[in-house]
């Protein structure tokens, strides 16, 4: 069961589409996982054939639980079914020769530290390269320095656009550099708003109960949209401070906060979200955050943003009041969607409630703007049926 | 112009005895046998007994006169005979010496300067050749200084006498005839920082005393291999200047520390240790050291050699943290 967030502690196998015998390659996709996030595919990370079954769908367990054995190519038949972790190549007594300094190292087991030293866990950490997959060749195959070069040069060739995604130390360079400018030029005002989300999530639910899981909308696709249409009424907001001036942009291309896992983050662009419906946006934000994490974005996507969204309610946050990404003019922050005591029409009620807020750049706009701004967001999102 | 590291060691304390009034040397045979090393050959004559004094055969009288002197606001600079007889004046040194600022609540300095040699390599065999400077680094309270370049065998008296508290000056005797040049012009150095001697990006040699020329010719030996060692005189084994051999080590990543010390317990054992705790992340592999053998200092010329860090070892050594590691 892997992990597929910081908080997850067990998933829900939902269905497998694999069964034992049958040939995967690395990236298919073979079962159906559901979290508490929400349902999640699971891919295979090698190549081989399923060997056995380990957790029949239904099953709730715990992250780390093995759910299959795949047998690797040129792997002897029969792992153990209660071995923990990766399975460990097993090679047939006659195949292996005596052993020599050049032999890979076998993979370390789940239980196993990995022979490494301080400074190549150290390289190997600001370069992003996992030492599992790093061939030692000091004392003992001991991972050093110039074996996590090699790998990260490996890597390197095989990476499309964005060496500073997983450069932690480039990518935290290039955010401190771009964060302090921020600070330190744009006069931010901020902007908070309660929005009851009631009605949002039961048209939500109705919605969702007509998709097939894979197109299930998150709440935040909503908020996205809600951002995009909501800038349709206040386009002060979209576009750059650049050159000493304002500079509205026509296009709508909303940046889209994803934090890596490794640390930092990035906010691509989700091009003409006004334009996208629903679905067309899910599958975008989908496709980009699955890109982001694996470091292969496009560049327009890295540079085109002309306002950033970030929500960090996953993490139970109330409200962001963000740092606005330069040379945009504004962010909005969208916190946890939680019950809240909510007083209408004179009655008190429960009601689902998220805050959004609105950092923006005061040379560009004022705090009338920005209002008129969270107030039409507060109206799309109140509204699904019409974004 | 090129003088030897004992006519250099003359000088500065020559100099010291020309420029104030309060500094005098004591010790035994420093007179008129001239220093059982001739480091002081030629000063009774030029200064007179007065300031040059011939003492009993008794480490903890003349050691304890001198703190008893600096009290009394004199500037004396006691030269004992080897490190090893250093050890009947331990009392007055680590009892007396180092604790008298603290035990006066900062009221009294001890402005004493002591020389002695250190280190084996001339067959004089168990009871003259060791090296405990390492020993001494472990006390609080004293400033241990190992000069072992001419420029400082010149340089660190002077920065010693001026210093209001205890500095020991620990001389390798198998330096005495060193021949190296000298500015005429050279003065008091530093003894606070280490020393780069020789730059290199594939592993650090951190050394002092006279190790320094054998790590020296050892990277000399490696560089034709194609391994560029940095090799660094740290001069001072306390306060021991952290900051540039870890500076070193952030830039090589291996280290390989070069002590006439036993190992056990030495100050190439406390290198190693900050560098475990400062700059761990920046280790490719194990911190290497080499050091005496753990035995007497034996007499025969071959076991005395075998016994001390060599430049063989050296080179071997670091070839295998080199190639071995990364």
């Amino acid at each position: 069961m892997p992990s597929l967030g910081a908080d997850m502690e067990a998933g829900t196998l939902l269905l497998w589409k694999v069964q034992p015998g049958d040939r995967v390659k690395r990236g298919d996709i073979i079962a159906e996982v559901a979290t508490d996030k929400g349902d999640i595919e699971i891919e295979v990370f090698e190549d081989g054939v399923v060997e056995q079954i380990l957790v029949e769908p239904g099953s709730k367990v715990p992250v780390g639980t093995p759910l299959a054995v795949i047998r690797s190519d040129g792997e002897q038949v029969s792992v153990p079914a209660e071995s923990a972790g990766p399975a460990a190549p097993q090679r047939a007594l006659s195949e292996m020769g005596p052993p020599t300094e050049l032999q890979p190292p076998p993979r370390p087991a789940a239980d196993r530290r990995p022979r490494i030293s301080p400074a190549a866990r150290k390289l190997a950490s600001d370069l992003g390269v996992d030492i599992d997959t790093v061939r030692g060749t000091g004392p003992g195959a001991a991972v050093q320095r110039a074996d996590v070069e090699r790998a990260a040069e490996t890597k390197g060739a095989l990476r499309e656009v964005s060496e500073r995604a997983t450069d932690r130390t480039g990518m935290r360079r290039a955010i401190a550099a771009a964060m302090a400018r921020s600070n330190r030029e744009i006069p931010h005002y901020y902007l908070a708003t309660s929005i009851d989300l009631s009605a949002t999530l039961s048209w939500l639910e109705t919605e969702n109960e007509k998709r097939s899981i894979r197109e299930r909308l998150l709440p935040a696709v909503l908020m996205v949209k809600a951002v995009a249409k909501a800038l349709g009424a206040v386009p002060e907001l979209n576009g750059y401070w650049s050159e000493d001036r304002h500079q509205p942009q026509e296009s709508i291309h909303i940046g889209f906060a994803v934090s890596l896992r490794e640390g930092g983050l990035i906010a691509p662009a989700i091009h003409h979200a006004d334009r996208k419906s629903l679905d067309e946006l899910m599958e975008a934000m989908r496709g980009l955050i699955e890109r982001t994490r694996a470091g292969r974005l496009r560049s327009s996507e890295m540079t085109d943003a002309t306002i950033t969204v970030t929500n960090l309610g996953d993490l139970g946050v109330e409200a962001v009041y963000g740092v606005i990404n330069p040379p945009q003019l504004a962010l909005v922050g969208f916190g946890k969607i939680t019950d809240r005591p909510w007083a209408e029409n004179g009655a008190v009620g429960v009601r689902p409630v998220v805050t959004a807020t609105l950092a923006a750049d005061h040379r560009a706009t004022d705090g009338r703007q920005g209002a008129q701004f969270l107030e039409a967001l507060k109206r799309h999102l109140q509204e699904p049926a019409s974004l | 112009m090129e003088v030897t590291y004992r006519e250099a060691m003359r000088e500065a304390i020559r100099e010291a005895l020309q420029k104030d009034d309060r500094v005098f040397l004591m010790g035994e045979d420093v007179g008129r046998y001239g220093g059982c090393f001739a480091v002081s050959k030629g000063l009774l004559e030029e200064f007179g007994p007065e300031r040059i004094r011939d003492t009993p055969l008794s480490e903890a009288a003349f050691v304890g006169a001198g703190i008893g002197a600096a009290l009394g606001g004199m500037r004396p600079i006691v030269e004992i005979m080897t490190v090893n007889f250093s050890l009947l004046a331990l009392d007055q040194i680590v009892n007396n010496a180092a604790t008298y600022l603290h035990m006066s609540g900062g009221q009294f300095h001890v402005p004493l300067v002591i020389r002695m040699a250190t280190g084996g390599g001339k067959q004089l065999a168990a009871q003259h050749s060791h090296s405990l400077e390492g020993w001494y680094a472990h006390i609080p309270g004293i400033k241990i200084v190992t000069p072992a370049t001419i420029e400082d065998a010149r340089g660190m008296l002077a920065t010693a006498l001026a210093d209001p508290d205890p500095v020991l000056i620990f001389e390798n005797s198998t330096l005495y005839n060193r021949k190296g040049q000298l500015a005429p012009e050279a003065g008091a150095v530093d003894i606070e920082r280490a020393r780069v001697h020789r730059a290199g990006r594939d592993v650090s040699l951190l050394t002092y005393g006279a190790s320094l020329f054998k790590s020296l010719d050892a990277a000399a030996a490696l560089a034709e291999e194609g391994i560029e060692a940095e090799v660094i005189d740290l001069r001072t084994l306390r306060p021991l200047d952290d900051e540039t051999f870890i500076g070193s080590v952030t830039r090589t990543h291996r280290a390989v520390i070069v002590d006439e010390g036993w190992r056990s317990g030495s100050i190439s054992a406390e290198i190693s240790a900050r560098l475990m705790e400062k700059a761990f992340y920046e280790l490719d592999g194990p911190v290497e050291r080499i050091c005496s053998a753990e035995v007497p200092m034996p007499y025969a010329s071959h076991l005395e050699q075998a016994a001390l860090p060599n430049v063989e070892r050296i080179v071997s050594t670091v070839r295998n943290v080199v190639r071995t590691h990364g």
